[in-house]
């Protein structure tokens, strides 16, 4: 098995909590962060999604930023967990300046664009957010904030852009192109997104049920998560909170929103986590699985995953059920509860199960459980066939 | 790296700027000049695309054809602003139908990753796919990863890389309104004696397959490239002497530097002290007057570079200063896009 890289800091904001303490309270109380919009600008009164309860100006407040700043709303969940990723990590202000900052995401600054788009012409007020709606200028905001001086880039893969940041960020280490990178997503509610989900008729009416038979949807959510990675170089004897050791990135090929049925994609991402985490399909002891709870996904994901381990597929659930699918962050945000699993030994349940899938009778976990964990598998589909499968590891004393 | 098959669409055609006569256009936003799209994409499909689907996926055939493959190890996309024109048709079906019933095709096509899926389902690909949209820095992020692939593992076979942007009519015709366009509309062959704030831009696309190792047809080697922030020109020389360093050059080395001025009067300084200083003994070429400025344009430099080595000419409509070098056998790349996001790409003869 390879040792894989070190990850010594994480940071989160979700819908079930503002750190990765109230994640972790959230995730073990079984308390699932699922509401209607209150704070998104939106006609869709009725769509639950996973939403953080705090405005704009409430999370500038956190900040300390002035007003009349450019800050996205992803920007703001951005620089709010990297920055408690870190202080935990403990970074000083000068490790910062040769700290690389990969952070993924889709939508960018697009909330801004579809306030202004209609006034942008008319007044020169928030002309400053023309250039927020590409995705580039949230991360080079994000990164400016914290002080990140090394390489700065955003991948941009839809609903796996996290989890191919965290990929790079670890291929950047191992290649010794980087000593020290802060790796994540972020990605806010917007029309743009809801409507979006909604005209392909994907959004659940209800609090969504990944893996059931009877599941009828996604709900959307939104916040940001990051991991900082290190060399083994610097550590010098830090605390280690658990390793990369797995990534594989796979495409469909199949069709630009729809995954095939036979999870050709998702099978090959798996496949080449496990071979170059260099374990066998055994030793994953469970799978946070992509879990989105459309009709296509999770029976695509479970055909994938029967592919792989056979007929005994290991303990498997998806953390959707508390956050809704945060798009481009949903992998780093569900790398952090991978980590969270590690550290305790515990396995999130799946919410909102009753009946499994015809096809492929998989029960996910259903209830709190503990259990000694080594290996966790983590599953990012998105748009366009883009496929991701890391593996996070204990540190192994 | 060895650049070994090259493709590019953009506002000029490959005649025009080797035979002197480049392309002279009287507008801020320039279109490129599009291939025959039939060639490469099935009618049908063709319909349904957006220009940057046309131009991704187009100059991708193409560059794989000049390579002589047909299945690349890897397909990394760069796209700095991604498929505006089906975000835009988006977005305003739902501000104007105040989020009414709305079809789906355009949001489809709307995520950043379109140009890049479609690429691997055109070709029945399950490789590696990433795309990057950093700004002025997407087309550079995806040669750092393709740069890492070889890193890992020699025996990587050759990669497809590539850089897209396109224009969209509202999207846009927003770069007017805070100043990244000129207020004034202006000849783009004017554009670097410009005085004013702003500059031009346009749209295409630049692929190229990169292997391990040399063929008979590479064009160039690809020594390295690396992206970063710079808030001064001073610190921008000290990145170069770091970076030449790192590859076992120094300045003297370089027969030819390829620069990203865009005639903004705001920020062609960065250029401007590097010309005057440690690149004025060197043959310097500028290109944006030819293709306009966009985030992935980058992609347009490294081609005009890779000709250069092939043809071993240089354009006169290219050439800045007056200092004539020898064959090139080194070429630097510098670019940066409103004082950010600088990078730079050295190339060397295969």
């Amino acid at each position: 098995m390879t040792k894989g890289v070190a990850i010594t800091g994480m940071g989160i904001i979700s819908a079930i909590g503002n750190n990765v303490g109230e994640n972790f309270k959230s995730l073990s109380s079984l308390s699932h962060g699922i509401s209607y919009p209150e704070i998104l600008d939106t006609v869709h009164k009725k769509l639950p999604v996973g939403e953080i309860k705090f405005s704009n100006k409430d999370l500038a407040e956190k900040l300390g930023l002035k007003s009349g700043h450019s800050f996205t709303r992803a920007a703001l969940f951005g620089a709010i967990a990297a920055t408690e990723a870190i202080s935990e990590a403990g970074i000083s202000e000068n490790q910062l300046k040769d700290t690389g900052f990969i952070s993924g995401s889709s939508v960018g600054g697009m909330d801004m664009t579809e306030k202004y788009y209609k006034e942008f012409k008319g007044s020169e007020e928030n002309r400053r957010f023309i250039q927020a709606q590409h995705p580039g200028f949230t991360t080079t905001q994000i990164a400016d904030h914290i002080g990140f001086k090394g390489f700065v880039t955003t991948p941009s893969t839809a609903c796996s852009s996290s989890a191919n940041a965290i990929m790079l960020g670890a291929r950047l280490i191992k290649a010794g192109k980087l000593k020290r990178v802060v790796v994540g997503g972020t990605d806010c509610l917007t029309k743009f997104t809801l409507n979006g989900f909604n005209s392909l008729m994907i959004l659940s009416s209800e609090r969504c049920k990944p893996f059931d038979e009877n599941r009828n949807g996604l709900n959307l959510g939104e916040g940001a998560a990051y991991l900082v990675l290190e060399d083994e170089e610097i550590l010098k004897g830090k605390k280690v909170l658990g390793r990369i050791t797995g990534y594989g990135n796979s495409n469909d090929a199949y069709h630009q929103t729809a995954s095939s049925e036979t999870g050709e994609g998702a099978y090959l991402a798996m496949n080449e986590a496990l071979k170059s985490a260099d374990i066998s399909s055994e030793e994953i002891d469970y799978i946070n699985a992509h879990g989105t709870a459309t009709k296509n996904n999770d029976l695509s994901e479970s055909r994938a995953l029967q592919r792989i381990f056979g007929k005994i597929v290991p303990e498997f659930s998806s953390t959707k059920s508390y956050t809704g699918h945060s798009l481009a962050a949903a992998g780093s945000m569900e790398a952090v509860f991978s980590i969270l699993s590690l550290q305790h030994n515990q396995i999130f349940p799946n919410l909102n199960f009753q009946t499994p899938i015809k096809e492929t009778g998989l029960y996910p976990v259903q209830e709190g459980t503990r259990k000694i964990l080594k290996n966790i598998l983590s599953n990012s589909f998105g748009f366009g066939g883009n496929c991701t499968s890391l593996i996070f590891s204990t540190n192994g004393e | 790296m060895y650049i070994n098959g090259i493709a590019g669409i953009s506002a000029q055609d490959e005649n025009s700027i080797f035979s002197g006569a480049p392309l002279k256009y009287h507008k801020n936003i320039i279109p490129a000049v599009y291939p025959d799209f039939k060639e490469f994409i099935p009618a049908m499909a063709l319909r349904r695309m957006s220009k940057a689907v046309k131009m991704g996926l187009t100059a991708s055939k193409m560059a794989l054809k000049d390579a002589g493959i047909s299945h690349p190890d890897a397909i990394i996309t760069g796209t700095g602003q991604g498929c505006k024109q089906d975000t835009e048709k988006f977005l305003e079906s739902i501000l104007d139908n105040q989020e009414g019933l709305l079809a789906p095709t355009s949001f489809i096509q709307s995520t950043h990753n379109t140009v890049g899926g479609q690429i691997a389902l055109n070709l029945k690909s399950y490789v590696y796919n990433v795309t990057y949209t950093q700004n002025s820095g997407s087309f550079e992020s995806a040669l750092i990863d393709a740069q890492v692939r070889f890193m890992e593992n020699p025996n990587t076979q050759p990669v497809l890389v590539g850089g897209v942007d396109e224009i969209s009519s509202v999207i846009t015709s927003f770069l007017y309104l805070d100043q990244q366009l000129k207020r004034e509309q202006i000849s783009n062959l004017e554009l670097l004696k410009s005085k004013t704030p702003g500059t031009i831009t346009s749209e295409g696309a630049h692929f190229f397959v990169i292997s391990a190792k040399p063929y008979t047809n590479t064009y160039a080697e690809l020594i390295d490239v690396t992206l970063f922030g710079a808030e001064s020109p001073e610190v921008v020389v000290t990145r170069l002497n770091e970076f030449l360093i790192k590859n076992n050059t120094s300045e003297e080395d370089i027969d030819l530097v390829i620069l990203g001025n865009n005639g903004d009067s705001r920020y062609d300084h960065f250029y401007n002290q590097l010309q005057k200083g440690i690149f004025s003994n060197i043959t310097q070429l500028a290109y944006k007057h030819l293709s306009g400025d966009y985030n992935t344009v980058s992609g347009f430099a490294m081609w005009l570079g890779c000709k250069i080595f092939k043809t071993g000419k240089i354009p006169q409509s290219l050439k800045i200063n007056t200092t004539e070098g020898s064959k090139p056998e080194k070429i630097l790349l510098y670019n940066h896009y409103l004082g950010e996001n600088h990078s730079f790409i050295l190339l060397g003869t295969p």
